[in-house]
């Protein structure tokens, strides 16, 4: 993907935070020094490539009622990733699920986040999902504590 | 949050309208005042529900490398580990977890040679050798919308 100058100026000011007001994107754009439709129309275009993944608000979502949360790393048969992998993306309550290189002493493949209201809520859907796809060998990696959460800075 | 405050949530994460006035366009769908959505979601920032209203990007498609790294650092060298690997700036989230490995940072940079020569700094700063490198070889899912 080749961008413009134009194009990674304006990533810049949309990697960061919009004001809250009536018109943030005229806002922005004034600071581009580019017409606000013009604006639009390049972030309707990043979202129509992909580039974009979504445009909108991030919330805390451990004071938003979701106060849990654990990682699962999942040993599933290389075969079978990508069946199993469809299936786990396919719970409500994983929000993230990849497959990821192995190490020799670290033979989990599948990484799922699972969110819930409190730690027996995320126990719960473990269980759902080992069950209905028959993953068996997996570890929790509970949260204990946030040291950094920040959005990427790319230009 | 009341009711109106989970409604404007979980609209604004979703479908954060691309107009020239989106909290107009919010409060039409929703039945309210364009003022009375600009104050809730001001509060809601303020109070911190809301982290932050802007883009996600697709670090792929943007030529960059991105990758999840675990490390097994002893208690008492956390602290200084934390420190030196929140240093850096494409390092976005880093998390203490419940295991053996329980440090987990992910690491976003132009390419995966950057990310692999900042662990042996890291490494080499800390004192901490086991620090593995867990880039992705495929995305199911990436969804970090919470329907309240």
């Amino acid at each position: 993907m080749q961008l413009t100058g134009l194009e990674k100026r304006i990533i810049h000011e949309l990697q960061k935070d919009l004001p809250v007001e009536k018109s943030p994107f005229a806002t922005i754009a004034a600071k581009l020094g580019i017409r606000e439709e013009e604006l639009i129309t390049h972030i309707k275009r990043f979202v129509d490539a992909g580039i974009i993944r979504r445009f909108g608000a991030t919330i805390y979502h451990h004071r938003s009622g979701f106060e849990a949360n654990v990682m699962v790393a999942w040993k599933v048969p290389e075969n079978k990733l990508d069946e199993i992998g469809g299936k786990m993306a396919n719970f409500s309550e994983v929000t993230h699920c990849y497959a990821r290189i192995t190490y020799p002493n670290w033979p989990y493949n599948l990484y799922t986040m699972i969110h819930g209201r409190n730690k027996e809520e995320c126990l719960e859907v473990v269980r759902r999902i080992s069950e209905a796809t028959g993953i068996k060998i997996y570890r929790l990696l509970f949260t204990e504590n946030t040291f950094k959460r920040t959005s990427p800075e790319y230009f | 949050m009341d009711h109106v405050d989970k409604k404007i949530v979980n609209e604004i994460q979703a479908n954060f309208p691309l107009v020239s006035r989106p909290y107009a366009k919010v409060a039409e769908k929703l039945g309210l005042s364009e003022e009375e959505v600009i104050e809730r979601v001001k509060r809601l920032k303020e109070k911190g529900y809301i982290r932050r209203i802007g883009a996600n990007f697709n670090s792929d498609k943007l030529g960059f490398a991105s990758t999840l790294c675990g490390a097994k650092v002893p208690p008492e060298k956390i602290e200084h580990f934390v420190k030196v690997v929140n240093q850096y700036k494409g390092v976005t989230h880093n998390y203490q977890r419940r295991d053996p490995y329980n440090i987990w940072f992910t690491f976003i940079a132009p390419t995966m040679e950057d990310i692999e020569q900042a662990l042996e700094e890291i490494k080499k700063e800390t004192g901490v050798e086991e620090i593995y490198n867990f880039p992705a070889v495929k995305i199911f899912k990436v969804n970090v919308k919470f329907k309240l």
